[in-house]
């Protein structure tokens, strides 16, 4: 994954007009903002809104509506923690409550340095779980020692590959 | 030099997230310093996951496998020869595991969809074709709209999504309805936790999900098509898009699908992390640019759609499974499977379980023998105690009940559904009060908000079910819980609030101890 950039209202723009001919378009052109600037920032909802001739209202509805979108630019890694049921039995509740207990850090609240763990419900990894999505690398059988060496900065394929913890 | 030795190995995301990546690249590093040729191949995963990554050499013999291989192994691998096709001292290498088809867990399966899964390059359309490919398709241009129908409908095959809905059945729906411009969509959203058959299918052959939405397309006369895939699932997007490029670029679809004259665009879609997505109409509300809130039924998508127009609906491996049935016949995949169950169904084995994968077999073999004969119980080497079947909305099944087999009309018999094909296996540290207040809470957090039984419905059940743990008027707040069960169950405007009750009264069904613990044992965790 490319690591985003500042915002930039020209280059906003440009995705805009890259997108908005497209068929439902709104979804495609939030993803390409985020894609490249890690947030959607509020201010181009008006913009989105003339390109698409739709309300100011319904693109903020859509904003607010799927998880995925962010109105703030990340401080630090997130790291996509998978709580559903399959990686529930191989206990990963036990797993984080024992890892913020001894970090101080909690589940989708951003540590001291920005770093968030992010509740998800399954990434399509049930038969190894726990598993986790950082940086658009999945790793799996993750447990207390990957999952510090995920907050501190670590390189997820290294992980996975069992190195660096 | 003979010809460089092809060596097999995964870049299924499941293999990557335990160090596929890394075997590779170690792999090719090693072959240079010992200056050997090879050929590295990266396919999707054969299902065996609790193997990977699982590495293969070709051989006269067919491939041979190792696994799992942590980068650490390749030197060894390599000083056995293992770069050389049928070398004795690989073979007796401890990561040495036998022919990949002769093994035991591959070859008690029936494989359909997912028999090119893990063999070919799943971006190669030569491949593709090689290995049987596109006939469903050059089948299908020659057929009336009519006959392809009538194929999927005799087929028997039911939609794979959850539901269960016969498919010809949905497209005759599409066929009959006089409108100019139709569409096809692939619900590729696969929310339910404990399943990635749509994932590994994806990634491991995506020209199949391609070809099968061609064919809806060529029956329908739609010339549009979208697949809408999880944000979840960024390896499998980029797969998707990938095929489509090449497909199109092959005239495979696109403007002129193969020199026939008609046309089929196709286009993949990026979710945004909602479950209620995967619900159809909430899915073509998201596909239109808008918030994922659920349609109120009728009308039905099959007539007014995406953008109003009639609309096909289906799930991957529905898709998937329509190119085998027109190339081999309906009757050559309705001979799998028992009763109204046709076919066969691609199970996804994970959770608290030694063995886990993707097992794909005729409807009919029993839970246990999943479980047991596949799986070999649990990782941890506890008792089972509970399995949860369908998602998280399926219900959540007793050691007793394991004799079931898998079909859609035995498992509602006991209350139960299949929904997706995930199987969870719970070990005896379970607690089923808690596992019935995440049903409620999920159900609250991923909610539309449309209808009041769910969104009112879900926050209630989790505070009944805390009461009812922390033991504060529990013979009340059990009544409570039955009660809202029932009402969610009723008045519901979709499965989300009408099934969330399924794995909360098979909780309380069939664990009623864990709801009745000593308060001090369930305050003291
Ligand atoms: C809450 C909810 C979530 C669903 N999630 C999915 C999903 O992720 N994938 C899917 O194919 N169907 C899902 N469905 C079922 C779809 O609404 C629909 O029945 C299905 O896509 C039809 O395709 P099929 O007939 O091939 O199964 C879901 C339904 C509900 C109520
Ligand atoms: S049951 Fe829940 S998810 Fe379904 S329409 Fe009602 S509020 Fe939305
Ligand atoms: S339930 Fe955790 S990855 Fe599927």
């Amino acid at each position: 994954m490319e690591s985003p950039v500042r915002w930039n209202d020209a280059e906003a723009q440009a995705i805009i007009d890259r997108h908005k001919g497209r068929d439902g378009a709104t979804l495609p052109i939030l993803h390409a903002l985020q894609a490249r600037f890690g947030f959607v920032d509020r201010a181009v909802i008006p913009v989105l809104a003339e390109a698409l001739n739709l309300s100011k209202a319904e693109i903020h509805g859509v904003l607010t509506f799927y998880h995925d979108f962010r109105d703030t630019p990340p401080q630090g890694r997130v790291i996509r923690l998978c709580r559903a049921e399959a990686c529930q039995s191989l206990g990963v509740e036990a797993m984080l409550a024992e890892f913020c207990a001894s970090t101080g850090m909690s589940p989708d609240q951003p540590s001291a340095e920005g770093v968030v763990i992010e509740t998800v419900y399954c990434l399509g990894n049930c038969a190894l779980g726990p598993a986790a999505l950082v940086e658009g690398e999945l790793v799996g059988r993750v447990d207390c020692a990957r999952l510090e060496a995920l907050v501190a900065g670590a390189e997820p394929a290294a992980i996975a590959a069992g190195e660096a913890v | 030099m003979s010809a460089p030795s092809r060596i097999f190995v995964p870049r299924d995301a499941a293999a990557l997230s335990v160090g596929a990546e890394s075997v590779a690249t170690a792999i090719g590093r090693e072959a240079d310093k010992r200056g050997i040729a090879v050929e590295i191949v990266r396919t999707g995963s054969r299902g065996m996951l609790w193997l990977e990554p699982l590495v293969e050499v070709e051989s006269a013999r067919g491939r041979f496998a190792f696994g799992p291989v942590r980068p650490g192994d390749v030197g060894s691998l390599f000083e056995a020869g293992f770069a050389v096709p049928d070398s004795p001292a690989a073979r007796a290498h401890p990561l040495a595991l036998g022919e990949t088809e002769k093994l035991d867990w591959l070859s008690r399966q029936q494989r359909l969809s997912f028999a090119r899964v893990g063999v070919s390059d799943p971006l190669s359309l030569a491949d593709y074709r090689k290995a049987g490919g596109l006939k469903g398709l050059e089948r299908a241009v020659a057929l009336s709209g009519a006959e392809i129908v009538e194929a999927v409908r005799a087929s028997g095959l039911r939609g794979r999504g959850g539901a269960g809905f016969p498919t010809g059945i949905k497209w005759k729906t599409v066929l009959d309805a006089k409108v100019g411009q139709k569409y096809v969509v692939c619900n590729a959203d696969e929310g339910d936790s404990g399943t990635f058959a749509d994932r590994m299918l994806m990634e491991g052959d995506p020209f199949l999900i391609i070809e099968g939405m061609a064919i809806a397309g060529l029956a329908v006369g739609a010339t549009k098509g979208f697949i809408y895939i999880r944000s979840e699932y960024p390896h499998a997007f980029r797969a998707m898009e990938e095929a489509i490029a090449i497909a199109t670029e092959a005239g495979v679809i696109g403007a002129d699908m193969l020199s026939t004259g008609r046309a089929f665009h196709l286009e993949a879609r990026l979710g945004a992390g909602a479950y209620i997505c995967g619900e159809e109409t909430a899915l073509l509300e998201s596909l239109e640019g808008r918030r994922g809130v659920v349609r109120a039924k009728p009308p039905l998508p099959a007539l007014q759609g995406l953008f109003g127009k009639p609309t096909i609906v289906n799930n991957v491996l529905s898709f998937a499974a329509v190119p085998f049935i027109l190339s081999e016949g309906a009757e050559a995949y309705a001979h799998y499977g028992m009763g109204r169950s046709r076919g066969t169904l691609p199970v996804q084995l994970g959770g608290n379980v030694k063995r886990g994968g993707l097992i794909e077999l005729a409807f009919g073999a029993s839970l246990r023998s999943l479980i047991e004969d596949f799986g070999g119980g649990t990782l941890s080497g506890r008792p089972v105690r509970a399995v949860q079947v369908g998602g998280p909305l399926g219900a959540y099944l007793p050691e007793s009940q394991l004799d079931t087999p898998l079909d859609y009309e035995a498992l509602a018999a006991i209350d139960a559904m299949l929904g997706h094909g995930g199987i969870v296996v719970f070990d005896d540290r379970v607690d089923m009060a808690r596992q019935a207040k995440f049903a409620f809470d999920f159900c609250a957090k991923e909610s539309c908000g449309k209808c009041t039984p769910c969104r009112i419905g879900a926050v209630r059940g989790s505070e009944s079910v805390q009461r009812v743990i922390a033991g504060i008027e529990r013979e009340k707040n059990l009544a409570l819980l039955d009660d809202l069960n029932r009402l969610m169950t009723d008045a519901s405007l979709c499965a989300m609030g009408g099934l969330t009750p399924m794995p909360v009264m098979s909780a309380m069904k069939h664990f009623p101890e864990d709801f009745r613990r000593p308060v001090m044992a369930a305050a003291a965790e």
